[in-house]
């Protein structure tokens, strides 16, 4: 064993920083690059576009982020997004604090929904979100009455385009919600069950976890999130546009996630990492349109960072 | 406990969780025949054919994946990517139009089922990174979209617009191919170890099949089967249009779903799918028929009909695994 450690070459130990670290250094040499090579990269506007242009994908990969925890996927985020966009014109009349309210209460309805899927009934989590993704967007279509609606209320423009202390009030609620999160995985009985029941379903079960009520909770919480971001992208577009809001983020947020090096087998969760993997993409983004590189190309480069960062990480996959 | 039971109601369970999606499908066709004059022309069921034909093509190919316990994202993507190409190809003659899509897609489907059976990475992330791999090389071969390349040969031409005895040539393409589909996967020894994979992958390979290369075809059946169907379409529309296919391989595996394949692999029937995709097909053309009914409502009823069949299965297999020895 120890002449096997000793033969060893220093590299491969080495290499178990990759998958760990690896979006970091990868986003510290985008970074060191786009400050050498790109003007303007360093300053105050260019930073603040790509921390509000990456805002939303942070809240939606926050809640993915603990659904892949359960070895799960939510397919229906986006079209929650759509949701929770839909009903903002309508009920702002009564209120900013009211129509936040019926979003948020749309995303639990939508969570709930899934999550009972999913634990009571038993589908795969694919297939139960699946069922929303498809129907949830044309049910935010139809309650908005398949038009655009312009959103002019201050207070409630003021979560999308306001400044807290110099930084965008959307930032400011992202890094809290990244917080909230990390601190329900790292810190909270809920988090710890959440990882056991994505680690080893049946031997949660036998523990006699709450398996399901979990499971339900977890749904909800992704729900309640990518509502957040539906609501924050109305306030930033200062409009609701049921089909258009969200469309395909549910890629962008599992995207996210994985780079991160959070497993789709469960029972791991990057918190910081998933941030840094939607950063990343976000900066790959700028990046290319910095240099006037066509969006095809930019589409191409994702695909690749993608399969090297799982790749990379794989070995935690036994089969 | 099952000694004392009648294996019936459990082999019941397995007959409607396989024929569910037909039987939903002949009662949603005998009711709207009884309720919907606009429903009850041969036109129209020309019409629901020949929509159908293209996903029926990518849900076929979904079916062989999803059998293998595998799933395929990409397809969306190679279905636009398969139209951009065969039209970019058509001056070049009816043989370039049909073969260079069926290459190129071909060639990233065989890349997809290389990546997931040699390195290990979970089908639903290889397939993802080639979802937005063959979007952007369709969108630089269309100068990011900005080109629309137009089919300039007619033979290609008639392959979407033409008919054989009063049907549509694509929908004798689409059931051909089905059929062939059916013979692959039920009386071939590639589909015994496509069905072998998905069941345990583990005892395949300890069986002495060659899964790694059985998934290798698999997925370039799938990207084949895309590529085809965005020919056929771009054979239609007359052109190679960019913006399609978005969604499409989630419209293919909720077929999939609601035709009886279990996500988990192992079995699945393609007469289900092919009831499936004609379910979707009907729905949507129900909805498009009434003026009055807002056309987002398909999606709603869409979604709400996966939810019900699925739940339904769902519970359908649990009794079939519960009740039958």
């Amino acid at each position: 064993m120890t002449t096997d450690a000793l033969a060893r070459p220093r590299w491969a130990v080495n290499k178990a920083w990759l998958p760990k670290y690896g979006v970091y250094a990868a986003i510290l040499l985008l970074i060191l690059y786009n400050v050498a090579f790109t003007p303007y990269f360093l300053t105050l506007s260019n930073l603040r576009i790509q921390l509000i242009q990456a805002a939303p994908v942070v809240i939606v990969a926050m809640g993915m982020a603990l659904v892949i925890g359960t070895e799960g996927i939510d397919l229906s985020v986006g079209s929650v997004m759509a949701l929770a966009a839909a009903l903002i014109p309508l009920y702002l009349g009564y209120g900013v604090i009211a129509a936040i309210a019926v979003s948020l209460l749309a995303g639990v309805a939508v969570g709930l929904a899934n999550g009972v899927l999913v634990a009571k009934v038993g589908l795969q989590p694919i297939v139960a979100t699946l069922a929303l993704f498809v129907g949830g967007r044309g049910l935010a279509v139809v309650i908005s009455g398949g038009q655009l609606k312009d959103v002019r209320n201050e207070d409630f423009l003021y979560l999308g385009s306001g400044d807290l202390l110099g930084v965008p009030v959307l930032v400011w609620i992202a890094a809290l919600l990244v917080l909230v999160v990390a601190f329900v995985i790292r810190r909270t009985v809920f988090g710890r069950r959440l990882l056991a029941i994505g680690g080893n379903r049946p031997a949660a079960e036998l523990a006699g976890l709450p398996v399901k009520r979990v499971l339900i909770g977890v749904y909800v919480l992704c729900a309640v999130l990518a509502s957040i971001a539906g609501l924050l992208s109305v306030a930033r577009i200062q409009s609701s546009d049921a089909s258009a809001v969200g469309l395909l983020i549910e890629l962008s947020a599992i995207t996210a996630v994985v780079v991160g090096g959070t497993p789709l087998t469960g029972g791991r969760v990057r918190v910081l990492g998933t941030v840094a993997g939607a950063l990343l993409m976000q900066l790959v983004v700028a990046t290319m349109i910095k240099h006037d590189l066509p969006p095809s190309t930019t589409e191409m480069v994702q695909a690749v960072i993608i399969l090297v960062a799982v790749y990379v990480a794989r070995e935690r996959r036994t089969r | 406990m099952s000694a004392t039971l009648p294996a019936n109601p459990g082999r019941m369970a397995g007959v409607v969780q396989r024929q569910g999606a037909l039987a939903v499908l002949f009662a949603v066709v005998v009711v709207s025949l009884a309720l919907f004059p606009g429903f009850r022309s041969v036109d129209n069921a020309g019409t629901i054919l020949i929509a159908a034909a293209p996903p029926m093509l990518i849900a076929l190919g979904m079916t062989f994946v999803i059998i293998t316990g595998g799933i395929d994202l990409s397809v969306g993507s190679l279905y636009a990517l398969g139209g951009v190409v065969a039209a970019w190809a058509s001056p070049y003659g009816f043989v370039a139009a049909l073969a260079a899509p069926l290459l190129l897609c071909g060639a990233i489907g065989v890349l997809n089922g290389v990546l997931i059976s040699r390195t290990g990475m979970a089908p639903f992330i290889v397939t993802l990174a080639s979802l937005l791999g063959a979007r952007g090389l369709m969108r630089s071969i269309s100068d990011e979209g900005s080109t629309t390349y137009l089919v300039e040969n007619d033979a290609f031409h008639r392959i979407g617009t033409g008919s054989l005895l009063g049907v549509g040539i694509q929908v004798w393409l689409a059931a051909v191919l089905v059929v062939l589909g059916v013979l692959l996967l039920n009386r071939t020894r590639f589909g015994h170890g496509v069905q072998a994979i998905g069941g345990s992958e583990d005892a395949a390979a300890l069986m002495g099949l060659p899964v790694r290369r059985i998934k290798v075809w698999v997925y370039l059946l799938s990207g084949l089967l895309a590529g085809l169907a965005g020919a056929i379409n771009a054979a239609k529309l007359g052109s190679g249009v960019t913006v399609l296919g978005s969604g499409m391989e989630l419209d293919a595996i909720a077929a999939v779903v609601i035709g009886g394949t279990l996500l988990t692999g192992g079995a699945g029937s393609i007469a289900g799918t092919v009831a499936g995709v004609l379910l979707l097909g009907v729905i949507q053309n129900l909805i498009n028929q009434n003026g009055d009914v807002n056309s987002n409502w398909q999606q709603v009823i869409s979604g709400a009909f996966l939810a019900a069949v699925v739940v339904a299965q769902t519970y359908l297999a649990r009794a079939r695994r519960t009740k039958s020895p």
